[in-house]
């Protein structure tokens, strides 16, 4: 069951590329607009690279996670997949997952040339990914919430972004800290540790409490 | 025996009739103990206790910054405690109590962020630091905010009632991990001299009337809490027979024994 689950949610992902492709193009253009807004910042480029690029990815997050469960939720797969499904919870799990491997994974797997773009250096673009490996999971899964929670508003994004942003920013500043301490050549294994730490409590609770949301939300229509 | 007693007074509480009828006391004592407290507070803060020998009368505000800010933080926590107890038992009144705790958890955060900002100018010579404390309690604002603007998105009460008691929940869960993080953040940002921030050895005179104060501060909050629930109560039960049974003065065992 669980591999039927995985397998669709896996050519839904590869079908809606675009979902993937638009938020990865909004992440780069709005790294332009930051860099075009504050032309002193470039001269110390490196200096806020780290925050910028997290900061970014919180923004572009918010982004894909508005569309986690929204096609499912009109076309009323979201109500069969969780009264079918001897487990729901699992279901919302491989949704999460396949959303993270479209947004956080992908963030991460091109962090390197963003990382450029900021002018990282190449020994700490490896620390990069590491921080983005292990911070998104914690995005998608507390974000899943949210996402849950506003699947049924017909303009659910701001209130989204209101709900999970302030619970975003202990990954952005541990993840930001991170690869700052990299960058100054400080170890930097306990704020890999304390992402790692947040990504696993949000595994514990970022699950149950959006398939609480979802039914929330399919009753509300 | 204490058990027991403890058990009825819980399944009691399901019923908003009951609440109704014993928070009539609870509302006269803490008004009035609010009333008492704040008012002694307010005067022994500005007329009595000393004045802080490097801020001067400047300090005076941290009377009413530090109770709200206390209180604002504990209202989030009980929001999130009601609505754990919401989505387990589902108790009708958790969502009385959240949606009555909201607007005063909002604007006492409001105000502890406008006294801390109107103090760290003559302090700090800036109407706003990103302080560690400042920060968490700007993050605890929109904490609020988000259950806010989540109440107004939904229309159905008892969907709304769930929604919020979900929001509620993982944000009081979220509450320590936050905390710690922006402390963190604090260490590495700590500018250089502004440690008056740093809790000092306060003498006796100086925080006895604080206590007073934060005292004063949780008895208003229970006062304007419980008061909001019973309103809010009357609005949800308006079609029932002893809501319009109070409302028409009518005494209600009458009304029992007329059924």
């Amino acid at each position: 069951m669980l591999k039927g689950i995985l397998w669709r949610e896996w050519r839904l992902l590869w079908r809606a590329r675009s979902a993937i492709i638009n938020p990865l193009a909004f992440l780069i253009l709005s790294t332009l607009v930051f860099a075009l807004a504050a032309p002193e910042a470039l001269m110390e480029m490196s200096s806020v690279a780290s925050g910028l690029l997290w900061a970014m990815v919180l923004l572009t997050q918010l982004l894909s996670l508005d569309a986690m469960f929204r096609r499912d939720y009109d076309s009323g797969m979201l109500e069969q997949s969780l009264l079918c499904v001897e487990v729901p919870f699992i279901c919302v799990l491989a949704r999460i997952f396949m959303q993270w491997l479209g947004s956080g994974f992908i963030i991460a797997a091109v962090a390197p040339a963003l990382g450029l773009l900021l002018g990282l250096p190449l020994n700490v673009l490896p620390v990069v990914v590491l921080s983005l490996l292990l911070g998104t999971p914690a995005l998608s899964l507390i974000g899943s919430i949210g996402a849950a929670l506003t699947v049924g508003f017909s303009r659910g994004g701001v209130v989204l972004a209101l709900i999970v942003l302030p619970l975003f920013l202990p990954v952005l500043i541990f993840g930001t800290d991170l690869i700052t301490a990299a960058q100054q050549g400080d170890d930097y294994a306990l704020q890999a540790y304390l992402l790692a730490l947040i990504s696993v409590f949000s595994l514990a609770i970022g699950p149950f409490a959006a398939l609480a949301g979802l039914r929330i939300s399919l009753e509300l229509r | 025996m204490i058990f027991s007693a403890l058990k009825s007074f819980w399944h009691k509480l399901g019923s908003p009739r009951w609440f109704f009828e014993m928070s009539q006391t609870w509302v006269f004592v803490l008004g009035w103990m609010a009333l008492l407290l704040l008012a002694a507070g307010f005067v022994w803060a500005i007329a009595f206790a000393p004045a802080d020998y490097q801020q001067g009368n400047s300090f005076r505000i941290m009377y009413v910054h530090v109770p709200a800010a206390m209180v604002a933080q504990s209202l989030y926590i009980g929001m999130g405690v009601a609505g754990f107890i919401g989505l387990v038992w589902r108790m009708k009144l958790t969502d009385v109590a959240i949606a009555a705790s909201l607007p005063l958890g909002m604007l006492l955060t409001a105000l502890a962020l406008f006294t801390g900002s109107v103090w760290g100018r003559p302090t700090w010579n800036s109407w706003w630091e990103w302080d560690g404390r400042t920060v968490s309690t700007l993050v605890l604002f929109f904490l609020y905010v988000g259950i806010y603007a989540l109440r107004e998105a939904i229309p159905g009460q008892v969907l709304r009632a769930r929604a919020s008691a979900v929001i509620a929940l993982v944000g009081m869960v979220n509450i320590p991990i936050i905390k710690f993080s922006v402390e963190w953040w604090h260490t590495l940002h700590q500018p250089a001299s502004f440690t008056i921030m740093e809790k000092p050895a306060m003498p006796v005179e100086m925080w006895a009337p604080l206590l007073v104060m934060v005292l004063g501060f949780y008895t208003f909050a229970g006062f304007t809490v419980l008061s909001a629930m019973r309103l809010e109560i009357l609005q949800r039960e308006a079609g029932t027979a002893w809501v319009s049974a109070w409302v028409s003065g009518q005494d209600p065992l009458d009304l029992k024994k007329g059924a």
